[in-house]
């Protein structure tokens, strides 16, 4: 698979705070990468670095195989890029933006396709400040497709938009991805990362502190999973008595991690065999969100650290 | 540049434009606001001749008659003689005053004798302070009148002939012919310069500019669309104060093909300087900052409301600095003076500053960050 997007040793520095201080990763062409950290944590600034907006001081960056900043001008007729927080000029309806972005890019798109692939045919005539924010970051997705191109960044796509319209723009993404588009997301919702992402990386002040799919992250910085019954405290004693692994016991709860599937019978086993009444068994899953959280967490507190369980 | 570029981005701002009604109707009329305001204080002094208000004391002796059509002869006042008998040198002054008059004359009891008798007589000029040009068009009439009688008195031959005054041009100009093309250079200069720094600014804040960069629009081509955008505004804006003009105030100003690079460079110039003075600055407070200290000096200084000629040698000095100046110069030479030449040299430095002027706002000018 050719790659989209190579980053090598990038550094950005203003004055003397870097707010990139050395990140390296790649993305493969057709595929989905989410960018995920808190914010200040330096996404803004990467992404603007690869979409040719922003000098770096030092690194290696390749899109599609060119330089961003000194070979902007040919890259921009092959990338789509919606900034955080979408502004145009505010008596234009998105069908006249699309006309200029149309000219400008000298494709032949077809306004009315071009909305009704992001949703928003019925708001074609609507002046852009008569437009929601969901609106408005779809009319930004559209435009970021007139040129048809091979990578689309998108900064944020999703903050500060209700649930309908948070899906509306998730599905148009899986749909970039179908038609054999690279994805380049940032986002601090981690679902949406969970989601759609392909490949995630987690950037925090300015470093990458973990990278891989969704499943690999929450397998190498998560806990364990855990089987879980509600029962008493008495519960718990008797399976630490009984079981090598970890038991906790917590608010009625008593769950026992489960380090290898294959013990997962053994455990259950245990549990009946301890004639305290118990219920509800369930088994729970770090989430990409915990991990997240704990990551960041850990890197900003020593207090948050010691709390986390397992 | 890519023309077409060009008038996709132009489509943007004139739709901008018209679905804005404050922004219309401003620049609509405001050229109607400027020339009507201006033409109504102005007109009065510009009315030609001064009316006069002349108390004979020489119970209209011949010579006192003479005099009196002699200062009508000049043109410049009207003498209009006092028949109430109760005005007299003594309480002339109040009634002048009382009857807004701005100016008077008083001719003194013994005029006609005492000048046949060769002996000195005063005639007695009251002027308003407040009107300053009626009253300095009325001393200069009476003193003109009165050199004249006395030259015959001594029996003296002017050496100096001074002919019937002809005006500067082909036509009579008034104080609304000059301010036409003043009012015209005015708005040349304030409409882009105000609107300019403030888009430079607010677009950059958000995040326009950087919007623009991701297209194949150069920023050449986004400022020379909008530059096309001022010169249309502008030849609309100049019709309309020159239509006011000439129909509510009776202007004769010359409405000829030279105007037409006055009002394309103009706008060429203003646009650019006004890109400039936002795209120098971090802030929109600093923008509009360094635009008003731009704007103000020339919007005064340039000759818009009074003729540069008017003023002292040192502001004189400094008017000839303010590239307002040679745009305003060079459509008083086409407009009212019908001269080419001089017109042609106020052209050539309006256009060389505004090409230097257009090439430094491109290269200050970033719509992406370091």
């Amino acid at each position: 698979m050719p790659t989209a997007i190579e980053v090598r040793s990038l550094v950005k520095r203003y004055g003397t705070l870097a707010a990139i201080g050395g990140v390296d990763f790649s993305v493969p062409a057709g595929t989905v990468f989410a960018f995920l950290g808190p914010n200040g944590a330096g996404k803004t600034t990467t992404t603007e670095i690869l979409e040719g907006l922003r000098r770096r001081t030092s690194g290696d960056v390749r899109v599609l195989g060119l330089d961003p900043w000194t070979e902007g001008r040919t890259l921009h007729r092959r990338i789509g890029v919606i900034p955080q927080d979408f502004r145009f000029f505010e008596k234009i309806t998105p069908k006249e933006a699309v006309e200029y972005y149309r000219t400008l890019f000298h494709t032949d798109v077809d306004p009315g396709r071009l909305l009704a692939q992001v949703e928003l045919l019925d708001k074609m005539h609507a002046r852009f400040d008569t437009l929601s924010g969901g609106q408005k970051q779809k009319l930004g997705l559209a435009l970021a497709l007139t040129n048809n191109p091979e990578i689309c960044f998108l900064d944020e796509p999703t903050t500060g938009l209700d649930p309908h319209a948070r899906r509306a723009i998730w599905a148009v993404i899986r749909n970039l991805k179908r038609e054999g588009r690279t994805v380049f997301l940032t986002t601090h919702y981690l679902e949406e990362a969970e989601l759609l992402a392909d490949q995630v990386a987690i950037i925090h002040h300015g470093r990458i502190i973990a990278a891989g799919t969704p499943g690999e992250i929450i397998r190498i910085h998560g806990i364990p999973p855990r089987i879980s019954v509600e029962g008493p405290e008495e519960l718990a004693g008797y399976l630490r008595a009984h079981l090598t692994a970890s038991v906790f016991s917590e608010r009625g709860r008593v769950e026992v991690e489960l380090a290898d599937r294959r013990d997962a019978l053994k455990i259950l086993s245990a549990i009946e065999e301890s004639g305290i009444p118990w219920q509800a068994f369930e088994t729970r899953q770090d989430t990409l969100e915990n991990v997240f959280v704990r990551l960041v967490g850990q890197m900003d507190d020593g207090a948050l650290k010691s709390e986390a369980p397992g | 540049m890519n023309p077409r570029h060009i008038g996709a981005d132009f489509r943007i701002v004139a739709r901008s434009y018209f679905r804005n009604p404050l922004a219309l109707f401003f620049s609509l009329i405001f050229p109607i606001i400027l020339i009507g305001l201006f033409g109504l204080i102005f007109s009065s002094t510009a009315s030609g001749t001064v009316s006069l208000e002349v108390l004979n004391e020489d119970h209209n002796s011949a010579l006192s008659i003479q005099f009196l059509s002699a200062l009508n002869e000049t043109h410049i006042v009207q003498a209009v003689v006092v028949e109430d008998p109760s005005v007299t040198p003594a309480n002339f002054a109040t009634w002048l005053g009382q009857n807004d008059h701005p100016v008077g004359l008083v001719v003194p009891d013994g005029f006609a004798a005492n000048f046949s008798r060769n002996q000195a007589v005063n005639m007695t000029v009251y002027t308003n302070p407040q009107d300053a040009a009626s009253s300095g068009e009325a001393v200069f009439a009476v003193s003109g009148v009165a050199n004249g009688f006395n030259l015959r008195a001594a029996n003296g031959t002017a050496l100096i002939q001074v002919p019937p005054a002809k005006t500067v041009g082909s036509q009579i100009l008034t104080y609304i012919d000059f301010l036409i093309p003043g009012l015209i250079g005015f708005s040349i200069l304030t409409s882009p310069m105000f609107s300019m720094v403030d888009i430079a600014s607010s677009y950059r804040k958000e995040g326009i500019f950087r919007q623009l960069s991701l297209t194949p629009l150069t920023r050449a081509e986004w400022l020379t669309s909008r530059i096309a955008w001022y010169v249309l505004l502008t030849f609309v804006s100049a019709g309309i104060m020159i239509a006011t003009g000439v129909y509510l105030f009776g202007a004769h100003v010359g409405v000829t093909l030279g105007m037409v690079p006055f009002l394309v460079v103009g706008p060429f110039l203003f646009v650019s300087l006004g890109m400039l003075a936002g795209s120098v600055t971090k802030t929109p407070e600093s923008a509009a900052l360094i635009g008003n200290i731009i704007t103000f000096p020339m919007m005064f200084l340039s000759g818009t409301f009074f003729p540069v000629s008017q003023f002292p040698t040192g502001l004189q000095a400094f008017a000839h600095v303010l590239p307002l100046y040679y745009v305003i110069d060079g459509m008083n030479q086409v407009m009212l003076f019908s001269n080419t030449s001089l017109a042609l040299s106020d052209l050539a430095v309006i256009f060389v500053s505004a090409v230097v002027v257009f090439a430094l706002a491109i290269r200050f000018f970033q719509w992406r960050d370091e």
